[in-house]
């Protein structure tokens, strides 16, 4: 259980945080959407307690961070920003390292070293210094020693952010498969990744919420989510228009300047693309160029914010 | 305290995955060696003691120091690794004793390195090796003091150029504390009780004493205290602005 209450940070005269409250028990996958300095960061820094709120209080498990910090932080695997380690030493002793700091002794430093490698796929870069390893590499180092000790709650800032697509997908694959009994929160900028992985989004803005909902209820409010952009060879786009406008997957079919048309799906979280796809084969048409658009983030913080966003 | 001996062994066993610590010990006895015979007039004096060698200790350490110092809490600055360590369930203590005591016991192991000159006087002739231990005891207090303080001032910026630069100036300042450059300053306008405390913040006089064989008690309580100071210093800083 984490329990944040009023929890408010101000540098000098800007306030970062701005009376956040939230709960959130086992099995929830929480993530924190917003732009640069939006207070993710500093959110997850007070809850992990590295830093100490102006005010507001936050309880991890029960325990009070600021008054029984060590209690409150061994329940807790902290993936910081940009995953940050001692990058002179090798995989193998920078984790038995976080495994004697985290409280294990004798064999089980091995077993804990063993079992997280083999969760997060390091065993063929144990032996080799971290500052030698790709991107990708870096960063499950740093969710492994997140996950060294088997936490029961896991707070993970940006856990994706510079990965490629296939990496992207075994993190998020390894968050899904940890969350049924975990608390997680991680915060990112893809929206995509919100509807991958988390039961519950929160949109973050000049340190407030703004938006506390359902990955789902996010993407209704995102307009021109899984929305198609096409043209076919041959085949002129008021016609186009007009078949696709027959779909019943398509809502809205609009003409593009210059050529082709877009069509947004009929529902929200319907995706139009499979039965375009359909229809083409069915035509014989060829598409000259076809391309699938995720909601953007930029839109659903106008429409959240009402256009307030500076 | 289990949590300090894992710090500091982390740390220790970190200068010896890069060229630091062995550049370091290269250096230090490179130049400690050479102050002592050409400086010290080791031979020169036909005695069998190793007061040249001590005398260049607070010179000596006035550069190297800082260059071990730097790296303490600037390097976890700039890595964004302060993060990873201040949030794992260890108190601020734990991690900075592990980090100052790895570095103290670093340039302890540099200073058991001169051991042959320790060797060549007892061949030369007959030293007071009493003294010597005490000295030796009392180089290492007064590196401590030093590094400690760098401690300090390395949690203060990312940049372990700064750090080295404001180390240096600190402990020039508290070499030099005892000497009429500084004392004549003040002569004259400040109260003697206070000029007698900036004298005796000297590490200087504290280390001659020392240095000469006699290890005095208040010396050792003098050491002490500083370090104690400084690292006390280091955790209010690190409070103050550890996410900067």
């Amino acid at each position: 259980m984490i329990e944040v209450q009023n929890l408010t940070k101000q540098f000098g005269s800007t306030t970062v945080v701005n009376d956040l409250s939230f709960e959130l028990g086992p099995g929830s996958v929480l993530g924190f959407l917003g732009p640069n300095g939006a207070g993710k960061s500093t959110t997850m820094k007070m809850i992990t307690g590295f830093l100490t709120p102006s005010s507001g209080s936050v309880h991890i498990q029960g325990y009070d961070i600021s008054s029984h910090r060590q209690a409150a932080q061994a329940e807790m695997g902290y993936l910081p920003e940009g995953a940050p380690s001692y990058e002179e030493m090798t995989v193998a002793a920078f984790l038995k390292f976080i495994a004697k700091v985290r409280g294990a002794r004798g064999a089980l430093i091995q077993q804990w070293v063993d079992r997280v490698t083999d969760t997060v796929s390091l065993r063929g870069v144990l032996h080799q210094r971290i500052e030698t390893l790709s991107k990708g590499y870096k960063r499950r180092v740093g969710l492994a020693q997140a996950l060294i000790h088997d936490p029961s709650i896991l707070i993970l800032d940006e856990p994706t952010d510079g990965l490629d697509p296939n990496q992207k997908h075994q993190v998020r694959q390894m968050i899904l498969d940890l969350s049924d009994q975990k608390i997680v929160i991680i915060s990112t900028h893809i929206l995509e990744e919100v509807s991958a992985v988390c039961s519950r989004a929160m949109i973050i803005n000049a340190g407030k919420i703004v938006l506390d909902d359902t990955p789902e209820g996010l993407c209704q409010r995102a307009e021109g989510h899984l929305s198609v952009s096409l043209r076919i060879n041959g085949v002129g786009d008021e016609a186009l228009s007009q078949a696709c406008s027959a779909l019943p997957q398509c809502g809205r079919v609009a003409l593009i300047d210059g050529g082709g048309v877009l069509i947004y799906p009929a529902e929200a979280l319907g995706d139009p693309l499979a039965a375009l796809q359909e229809m083409m084969k069915a035509n014989h048409w060829q598409a000259e160029w076809i391309q699938q658009h995720e909601g953007q983030l930029d839109e659903l913080f106008r429409n959240a914010t009402g256009g307030r966003l500076q | 305290m289990k949590n300090v001996t894992i710090i500091l062994n982390r740390e220790f066993a970190s200068y010896f995955t890069t060229p630091v610590a062995y550049v370091f010990i290269l250096v230090f006895l490179v130049l400690s060696s050479a102050f002592t015979f050409y400086l010290g007039q080791f031979y020169e004096r036909g005695q069998a003691d190793l007061l040249p060698f001590f005398n260049f200790h607070p010179w000596l350490y006035l550069f190297l120091v800082p260059s071990v110092s730097m790296r303490l809490w600037s390097e976890e600055r700039a890595s964004g690794s302060i993060e990873l360590l201040l949030t794992l369930p260890i108190t601020l203590w734990d991690a900075i004793l592990g980090k100052f005591l790895a570095a103290w016991l670093f340039t302890g192991l540099s200073l058991l390195g001169t051991f042959p000159l320790w060797l060549s006087v007892n061949y030369l002739g007959e030293p007071d090796n009493g003294a010597i231990a005490a000295s030796y005891v009392g180089s290492w207090f007064m590196a401590g003091a030093f590094l400690a303080v760098g401690c300090c001032l390395s949690a203060l910026t990312k940049s372990q150029i700064v750090a080295f630069i404001l180390t240096g100036t600190v402990c020039l300042m508290l070499v030099l504390a005892g000497f009429p450059l500084v004392l004549n300053f003040f002569q004259g306008w400040v109260p003697a009780l206070i000029l007698d405390l900036i004298a005796g913040l000297s590490i200087i006089a504290h280390f001659m004493a020392i240095s000469k064989g006699v290890l005095a008690l208040t010396d050792v309580i003098y050491f002490a205290a500083m370090i104690g100071l400084w690292l006390t210093l280091t955790r209010l800083v690190l409070q103050a602005k550890s996410a900067d």
